[in-house]
């Protein structure tokens, strides 16, 4: 009843879904088969696909606040990345003994610094419901404060999108420095296992790639539902016209708040189903081009249709794929051109072809 | 205790004496030398001054051969040469007949050990000799070479060349040198009188001296005024130290407004997002490396025509992204931001794919290199002053532009009311193509600066593009005053913070103070006035 | 040091006890908004001059004033969007405007319809109604809000009040200029508001729908007080009300149409010398 209701409406939703639980369904059987059969999915594959879905999990939060809110976001790496790291610091912390140091408490890095007991901020990620908890907690807390002073004080538009890239920046910078206790540089890595399964086995990267789909999934109808409730029409009104929308009663500020908070949780889970299949986190990934690409994913898919976030992202991701590996020295005039393309020629995105044409 | 004595008395007697054979052809010189062989330093000193008082005319150059370790004894010739590493060994050549002995094993050079006390020694003798120089820069830095190796003797030594010195520089440094040695005076009262003396010298050995009486001198008086002169020479040293972070942040402030400044045209008077602004001016620094590669024997001129080659480059450029891409997006301020950020990944990759992935060498000409000494605790490098002079001319010259020329006016017109300006026969297309050509091209001059400072590689513009905006947004946009202080202001509030944040904390402090700042004032330090600038 | 005397005033509560949004509206006094010597400047240009204005409950009032006589920015002031430099504000007896932003005015019964139609285009007429619907407007409320047939039968009645029932599902960018207006007309009833503002609505308005426009403000006076800004010296003569003219940001006269027309002060600022 409650599917039928959000999905109302939404043929592009319905194929995407049915498509993500045949995906979701097919890939484990597909790796199942002998290596040698024609249909045989290799695990490096699976993973890859687990990645993918992680960022198109990242598309649909952006695609919330920028196409719904009108938030044009340069920052949502950021949360992407604070989630990766609440991850990545329970993953660290599952090392246990096995490092190259062989401390029982603290992390390589920290033994290598010198350092003698482990910074409070680290206390508690040895449990994995803590750090399931930090992943949203982190961001959305980051997302809540910087929330609070920007729309408070009204900064919209452009203003708005460049002290996004200014915070990620920031923190970027910040994570660079040993002193921060997060790796500094080299991040956090050599992760071994997740609740106990290890990382090497194929059963848990499969396991893993299940977890990014349902995520997706569930993510997806979450924004679907808060998308067609009187709220998500709410938001539609802030961003055509704010002022409108303040002088009917509602406290725009709040809404946008409560939207780009949730909207950067769902980026920190992202970022934390993210971490355990590429691996690795680090600084880079604050890197403010970062951002901005999850942007074109979203354009490129289509704006303000969430399905279209998903297909750009896996669209682009995979075009990413080939191009470096194919043309390495191609990607970036291929992406910058994407860029440019498509805000010229396709300001509705791959979605708008075949949307039904409303208002121009 | 007494048989270390007796050890060293052994020691000594056992030395063996091959040490006397050096053969100068001067007995004063071989009698020194004989000195510079043994092996106690206390002797070694001995020969020092020896050497110093010979009166030999290369005294000054067999000094500084000791100094530098060049002076070796040939042991079989029994001859003082010269050490010279060539690429295919070491040669010895005579000192006094320059006669080349040919190539050498190192082992067949005896080394003239010294050590530090000598080497202080040794450079106040040199600083004696170059008192006489008849260039006053020579003689200014032997003073304060003496000033830092004070001796006894010095007093009268100063007071002397006092009587025939001619240059004032000079003149206060003897001074400051005489006052000293007086600190030394065995009467109070001199040694007060010294201190008021030198209470305006800022030299560190005047520092020293001042300390050392403030501490541990025995009569209270002289204790009492030497803390007091100390006090206030401190308080000049700490105001030059501000001074010098002053300057430190003005120059690091015109880099920060030199790369803003193009974009206060696009961004604040055409209210154009282009993220390909870093990338312009990464441009202009190419342009700059590609002249030096054209001249390269010129690199003091190739800097100077770098920078209106680089205007044109940029500026061109500019023109080529404003006609073909942002014309179609006026009015949609993210999708301009999102296309020319696409443009500014194609231009790396350009940069990339045709000169190099690394970063690339651009040399300093003679002009920018150097410091200029304003007092002994104070020097300013030049080329940090050169970007702040140049930084001040940029924003004079476009200043002018927008306030007196034609194109200026119509900029300007275009800017507050676009449909006036065009029903008044303004040609608003060609006004918006020349004030983005005329951003870009000063993002390129901001470009030829940089590549001054900085390495020159393909992310040279990303590392500026989120500081250009945040001077931009911080000083208001749309007011060229509010990027000049803006940039400067957020330049010396990075300097400031250094010294005890680190150049990372302080650069993200002052990140989240603009975040925080542009909460409280979205508008800026000078917001755009009236009504127009409402919503 | 003023902040200080104020705490000391025996007849008055200290400031941060009085609650800013008060339930019900205080009309003891038998007018709805007060504002009294304000005055507002832009860099030097004072848009509102010690400007003095009551509407009384039920009243139906219009506002006329040459270009620039600050009849918007009073607006402005009344519904939050701009802060007075000096000077009070207050609806009802008990609500200090000055102390609530946009959204609590909204709430507290003041609505406002812009010179320039605003209304949502990417929404359906229906939606644009349902938006302004009076009620919590708090995030978690909204997220959970459901139409009630209640409210769904209200919607209806205000569409076809508005002659918009046809197009309710019609986005509204896709309707003329007329048609905006009385959408924005609609959204304003929907907010049920004590006080109507009203700029400029029979801009882009045929005769019939002026003469519509006249009729429907003379209807709502009464329970609701309103004031129009307006252009039209016919369709201010048509709502036959008191009119209060404003010039340089002060009020110049006040009284009825003929009145006002006839007053020499008014001819001088409309005709020139």
């Amino acid at each position: 009843m409650f599917l039928v209701r959000i999905l109302s409406g939404d043929t592009g939703g319905k194929v995407f879904l049915l498509v993500l639980l045949a995906v979701i369904v097919a890939v484990p059987v597909l790796n199942g088969l002998p290596a040698d059969h024609p249909a045989y999915v290799s695990t490096y594959t699976v993973t890859l696909l687990g990645k993918y879905l992680t960022y198109a999990l990242l598309a649909v939060a952006v695609d919330l606040v920028w196409g719904y809110l009108g938030i044009l976001s340069l920052g949502h790496a950021a949360f992407f990345a604070l989630g990766g790291y609440a991850m990545g610091m329970y993953l660290m912390r599952q090392i246990g003994e096995r490092g190259v140091y062989g401390h029982p408490e603290l992390p390589d890095f920290m033994v290598f610094l010198n350092w003698q007991e482990l910074p409070w901020f680290w206390y508690g990620f040895d449990q994995f419901w803590f750090a399931a908890l930090m992943v949203f907690l982190a961001p959305g807390m980051l997302a809540f404060v910087f929330g609070w002073l920007a729309f408070r004080s009204r900064v919209t538009g452009v203003y708005l999108s460049i002290i996004t890239q200014a915070l990620t920046y920031a923190l970027m910078l910040a994570f660079f420095r040993n002193e921060m206790g997060f790796g500094g540089n080299n991040g956090l890595t050599d992760f071994k296992d997740i609740l106990g399964f290890s990382l090497q086995d194929d059963a848990t990267r499969i396991g893993l790639f299940v977890a990014s789909g349902v995520a997706l999934a569930l993510g997806y109808l979450a924004c679907r539902a808060l998308v067609t409730s009187r709220l998500g029409r709410v938001a539609v009104a802030i961003r055509d016209t704010e002022d409108r929308t303040r002088f009917i009663g509602y406290k725009v500020e709040h809404v946008k708040l409560a939207i780009f908070t949730f909207s950067a949780m769902l980026a920190g889970l992202a970022g934390a189903l993210y971490v355990p299949q590429v691996g690795i986190i680090n600084p880079g990934e604050f890197a403010p081009l970062n951002s901005i690409e999850v942007v074109i994913w979203v354009a490129m898919g289509g704006r303000a249709t969430l399905y279209g976030a998903v297909l750009g992202a896996i669209g682009v991701n995979y075009a990413k794929t080939w191009f470096t590996g194919a043309f390495p020295e191609f990607w970036l005039f291929a992406l910058g051109g994407l860029f440019v393309l498509v805000t010229l020629l396709l300001p509705r995105g791959i979605a708008g072809l075949w949307r039904r044409r409303e208002v121009e | 205790m007494l048989r270390i004595l007796v050890t060293t008395l052994l020691l000594c007697l056992v030395s063996p004496s091959f040490a006397a054979n050096i053969e100068t052809g001067d007995a004063t010189l071989d009698a020194a030398f004989a000195q510079l062989l043994e092996r106690d330093f206390a002797i070694k000193a001995q020969g020092v001054d020896a050497l110093a008082r010979s009166g030999h005319p290369q005294t000054a150059e067999l000094l500084s051969g000791l100094l530098e370790g060049r002076l070796r004894y040939l042991k079989k010739q029994k001859r003082l040469v010269w050490m010279e590493q060539r690429d295919d060994g070491r040669f010895a050549i005579d000192v006094f007949s320059e006669q080349d002995y040919g190539k050498f094993s190192s082992r067949k050079f005896r080394k003239l050990a010294i050590n530090n006390a000598m080497r202080g020694q040794i450079r106040a003798h040199l600083a004696e000799l170059e008192l006489a120089s008849p260039d006053a820069d020579v003689r200014l830095a032997a003073v304060n070479q003496l000033l830092d190796n004070p001796a006894p003797g010095h007093a009268t030594l100063f007071e002397r060349l006092l009587a025939d010195e001619q240059d004032p520089a000079v003149q206060e440094a003897l001074r400051a040198g005489l006052a000293l040695a007086r600190l030394s005076a065995s009467d109070p009262d001199q040694r007060r009188a010294a201190i008021a003396a030198v209470a305006d010298s800022l030299e560190p050995a005047v520092r020293n001296g001042l300390s050392r009486l403030a501490d541990s001198d025995p009569d209270d008086g002289v204790r009492a005024d030497a803390a007091a002169a100390l006090a206030k020479i401190e308080d000049r040293v700490a105001f030059y130290g501000h001074v010098e972070t002053l300057f430190f942040g003005l120059s690091a402030g015109s880099v920060l407004v030199l790369a803003a400044i193009g974009l206060a045209i696009t961004f604040g008077v055409m209210g154009v997002i282009n993220m390909a602004h870093g990338e312009l001016i990464m441009l202009g620094a190419y342009t700059t490396y590609l002249m030096q590669q054209l001249m390269p024997d010129m690199i003091g001129l190739s800097i100077v025509l770098s920078i209106p080659a680089a205007f044109l480059v940029s500026g061109l450029v500019g023109i080529m992204i404003e006609r073909g891409v942002i014309r179609f997006l006026y009015g949609r301020p993210l999708e301009t931001l999102l296309a020319t950020f696409g443009i500014s990944l194609i231009l790396q990759q350009v940069v990339r794919s045709v000169i190099s992935p690394q970063n690339v060498p651009v040399s300093n000409p003679e002009f920018l290199s150097g410091l200029w000494q304003i007092n002994s605790v104070l020097a300013l490098t030049y080329n940090r002053l050169y970007i702040f002079i140049f930084c001040l001319l940029v924003f004079a010259g476009l200043f002018f532009v927008l306030k007196y020329t034609r194109l200026g006016l119509q900029v300007r017109a275009v800017s507050q009311n676009r449909a006036m300006a065009r029903a008044m026969g303004v040609r608003s297309a060609r006004v918006d193509a020349l004030t983005f050509g005329l951003g870009s091209g000063i993002a390129g001059i901001a470009g030829v600066a940089l590549s001054q400072l900085t390495n020159v590689g393909p992310n040279l513009g990303q590392a500026y593009i989120v500081d250009s905006f945040m001077v931009v947004v911080f000083g208001g946009v749309g007011n060229l005053w509010g990027t000049l202080i803006g940039g400067l202001g957020l330049g010396i509030a990075n300097k400031i913070m250094e010294p005890w944040a680190g150049a990372v904390l302080a650069k993200i402090l002052v990140l989240v103070f603009i975040i925080l700042f542009i909460q409280k004032r979205p508008r800026g330090l000078f917001p755009q006035k009236g009504r127009a600038a409402e919503g | 040091m003023g902040g200080v005397q104020e705490l000391f005033r025996r007849d008055r509560v200290f400031d941060f006890m009085v609650p800013k949004v008060v339930d019900g509206l205080d009309l003891s006094h038998g007018t709805v908004l007060y504002m009294e010597d304000v005055s507002v400047a832009f860099d030097g240009f004072k848009a509102i001059d010690n400007l003095n204005f009551y509407v009384n409950a039920g009243e139906l009032r219009c506002l006329i004033g040459p270009n620039g006589a600050g009849k918007t920015t009073m607006m402005d002031i009344i519904t939050g969007k701009t802060r007075p430099d000096t000077g009070t504000c207050w609806f009802g007896a008990r609500m200090n405007l000055l102390q609530m932003d946009e959204p609590e005015i909204a709430q507290a019964g003041i609505g406002r319809k812009f010179q320039k139609p605003t209304v949502f285009e990417h929404h359906t007429v229906f939606e644009n109604l349902e938006l302004s619907m009076a009620g919590p407007k708090g995030v978690w409320r909204t997220w959970r809000a459901r139409l009630s047939t209640v409210e769904h039968e209200r919607i209806d009645e205000v569409l076809e009040l508005i002659g918009l029932t046809e197009h309710a599902q019609r986005t509204a960018g896709a309707l003329s200029h007329g048609q905006k207006q009385w959408l924005e007309i609609g959204m304003l009833l929907m907010q049920n508001p004590l006080l109507l503002l009203v700029d400029e609505p029979a801009a882009g308005m045929t005769h019939q729908e002026m003469d519509r426009t006249v009729e429907l403000l003379t209807s709502l006076a009464g329970d609701h007080s309103v004031v129009v800004v307006e252009h039209d010296m016919d369709f201010v003569r048509a709502l036959n009300s008191r009119v209060t003219v404003l010039h340089q940001g002060s009020v110049l006269a006040e009284g009825n149409m003929d009145q006002v027309q006839s007053d020499p002060k008014v001819v001088e600022v409309y005709l020139g010398e």
